[in-house]
């Protein structure tokens, strides 16, 4: 019967012992994204991808739709087709990344060139219009004169999907000016077939008008 | 040799135990439900102080710069993400330049190292979290962080304990909104929530209470 008290007692004693060194479950030796690491040279505890690594459906050979080129020219059409849903999701994309400088009707007067920024490009300026669409995905991969690159922010296909809205809003205020080259409207038909006399089948999402801009304007300036 | 105690000592002895155990229990019921629930442990409504002044007051409310633009991966992964210093240069290469708000900003930018923000949020790690099924599921940003717009400094604006969880996990009805309001911080519900919010949890396909409630959907 002692024998059996004593082992009991022992047990209790090596438990609050082992209580000393509990692992807390709170905060466990795994890391979390973005967590700082003393292991690693760089303080970094994500590795940065092994050279050539390529991830499962990551192989990124359409060069048209990863590069805008094709054999080293930039590209004058979509690398898919362009519908209403891409239309509406390159809008959405739009409003996100874009228009805080060039404004939400594209007509470059955002509200970060209100504060100081280089006047961003008009969409609706001749030279730009004539632009191909794949110059236009290399401007927001590698960014143009003071305007960064996008390609850390948004993916290639919301980058082709910004493309066919800039588009889209080109076209919804052509009415005065001269009409888009027929080699841009193949651009964003629904599939592939144009009548460049019939009306844009996108048309109808004419843009949202700026509301955004006037509104607060405390803080200090420079 | 005389008692040291008298007679009556006993009952007070007794009494003594009792009035102890209630002391206990009245206090550690008010540290269960005062303290523990209080800002001082949960730092809930604490602003942070952070390496540089960055103000969602005005980057989101003054400028009214959308989530996505710096937060990219909060609608399709777990981690909401924290922008890089590259991100703050898009502008920064010409707005306040040569202010010395943003020298940490600017040098970060120079040598590479990044900056180091103090987290304002952090689950414990036993708990599972994940942003992207919130925000396509109709929980928007301020049902969970606030008024993030108007926010100078940023704070945790709920406890984030099991408990705040769950009470929306019980009645996830009268948070949920339109796919299109979810980054808006103005939205409040409106006045036929119940009817609505009962409308969209159908058409997102909520699961049940008892399985959002059940322990392996967050301890997993
Ligand atoms: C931080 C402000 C800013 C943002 C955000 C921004 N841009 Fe720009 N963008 C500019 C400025 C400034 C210019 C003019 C560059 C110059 O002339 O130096 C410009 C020029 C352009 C041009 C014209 C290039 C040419 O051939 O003249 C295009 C196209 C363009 N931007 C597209 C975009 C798209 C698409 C987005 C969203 C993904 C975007 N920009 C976001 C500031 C910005
Ligand atoms: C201009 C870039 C930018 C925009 C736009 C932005 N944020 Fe942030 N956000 C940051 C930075 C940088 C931090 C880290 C510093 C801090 O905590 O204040 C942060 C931190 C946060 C945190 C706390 C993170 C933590 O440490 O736990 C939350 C929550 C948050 N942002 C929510 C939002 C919401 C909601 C919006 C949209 C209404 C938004 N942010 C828009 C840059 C931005
Ligand atoms: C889309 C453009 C843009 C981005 C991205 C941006 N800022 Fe700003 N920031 C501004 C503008 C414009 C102002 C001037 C504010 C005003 O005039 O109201 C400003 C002001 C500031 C100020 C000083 C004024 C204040 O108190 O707000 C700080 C500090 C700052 N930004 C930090 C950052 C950091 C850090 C980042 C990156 C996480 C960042 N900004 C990203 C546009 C931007
Ligand atoms: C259901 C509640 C909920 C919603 C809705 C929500 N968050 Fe969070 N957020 C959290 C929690 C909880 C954490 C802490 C996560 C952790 O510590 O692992 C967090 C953390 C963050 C962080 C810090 C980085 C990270 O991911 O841990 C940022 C930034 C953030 N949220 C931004 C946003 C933005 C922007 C939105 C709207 C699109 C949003 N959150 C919507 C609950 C929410
Ligand atoms: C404001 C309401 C709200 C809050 C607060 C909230 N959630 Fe949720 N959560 C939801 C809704 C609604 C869903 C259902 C999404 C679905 O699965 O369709 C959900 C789903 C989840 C899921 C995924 C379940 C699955 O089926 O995989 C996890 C995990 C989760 N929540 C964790 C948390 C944690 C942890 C917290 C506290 C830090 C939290 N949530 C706070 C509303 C909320
Ligand atoms: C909606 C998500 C969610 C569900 C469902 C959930 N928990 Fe939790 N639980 C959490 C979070 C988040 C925390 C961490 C709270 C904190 O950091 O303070 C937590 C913490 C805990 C803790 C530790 C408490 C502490 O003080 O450290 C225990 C124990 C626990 N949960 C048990 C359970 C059990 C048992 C169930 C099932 C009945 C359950 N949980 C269901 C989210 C959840």
């Amino acid at each position: 019967m002692l024998r059996v008290k004593l082992s009991i007692f022992c047990i209790f004693c090596g438990l609050f012992l082992f209580n000393a060194c509990r692992q807390d479950m709170a905060d466990q030796p795994s890391y979390r994204p973005l967590q700082p690491s003393n292991f690693f040279a760089d303080g970094q505890a994500s590795r940065p991808l092994v050279q050539g690594t390529v991830a499962r459906g990551q192989l990124r050979d359409d060069v048209h739709l990863y590069t805008g080129k094709k054999e080293g020219q930039l590209v004058t059409t979509f690398p898919f087709t362009v519908d209403k849903t891409v239309v509406k999701r390159g809008q959405e994309r739009f409003n996100i990344y874009c228009a805080p400088c060039h404004g939400q009707t594209g007509s470059g007067n955002g509200m970060i060139v209100q504060r100081g920024f280089k006047k961003a490009a008009s969409y609706y300026d001749k030279e730009v219009r004539e632009k191909s669409v794949g110059h236009y995905f290399d401007v927001i991969t590698n960014g143009f004169g003071a305007m960064a690159g996008y390609s850390a922010q948004v993916n290639v296909r919301d980058r082709w999907a910004i493309i066919a809205y800039i588009r889209a809003l080109q076209e919804s205020q052509s009415g005065n000016v001269e009409p888009l080259p027929i080699e841009t409207m193949t651009d964003f038909a629904p599939s592939g077939v144009v009548d460049p006399k019939k009306q844009n089948p996108l048309s109808g999402s004419t843009p949202k008008v700026e509301k955004k801009t006037e509104e607060k304007s405390e803080s200090g300036g420079h | 040799m005389a008692q040291i105690f008298p007679k009556n000592f006993n009952n007070l002895a007794k009494i003594s135990i009792i009035v102890t155990a209630l002391v206990v229990a009245i206090g550690g019921g008010v540290f269960n439900l005062i303290v523990i629930r209080s800002s001082y442990l949960t730092q809930a409504q604490v602003a942070i102080e952070q390496p540089i002044q960055f103000s969602h007051k005005h980057h989101v409310g003054g400028l009214g710069l959308d989530c996505r633009y710096c937060h990219t991966s909060v609608e399709d992964s777990a981690f909401a993400g924290i922008p890089p210093t590259r991100t703050c240069m898009n502008c920064h290469s010409q707005v306040w330049v040569t202010s010395p708000m943003l020298e940490p900003v600017r040098s970060s930018f120079e040598t590479g190292k990044g900056l180091t923000w103090q987290r304002v949020h952090n689950l414990a790690d036993f708990a599972y979290f994940n942003h992207s099924i919130h925000v396509n599921k109709g929980v928007g940003c301020s049902s969970c962080h606030g008024k993030v717009d108007q926010m100078p400094l940023m704070w945790k604006e709920n406890t984030l304990q099991m408990e705040w969880c769950l009470q929306c996990h019980r009645n996830p009805e009268k948070v949920l909104r339109p796919k299109e309001e979810i980054f808006n911080m103005e939205w409040e519900p409106p006045a036929d929530q119940e009817v609505k919010g009962r409308e969209l949890a159908k058409q997102y396909n909520i699961p049940s209470k008892e399985l959002l409630t059940s322990c392996s959907t967050c301890h997993r």
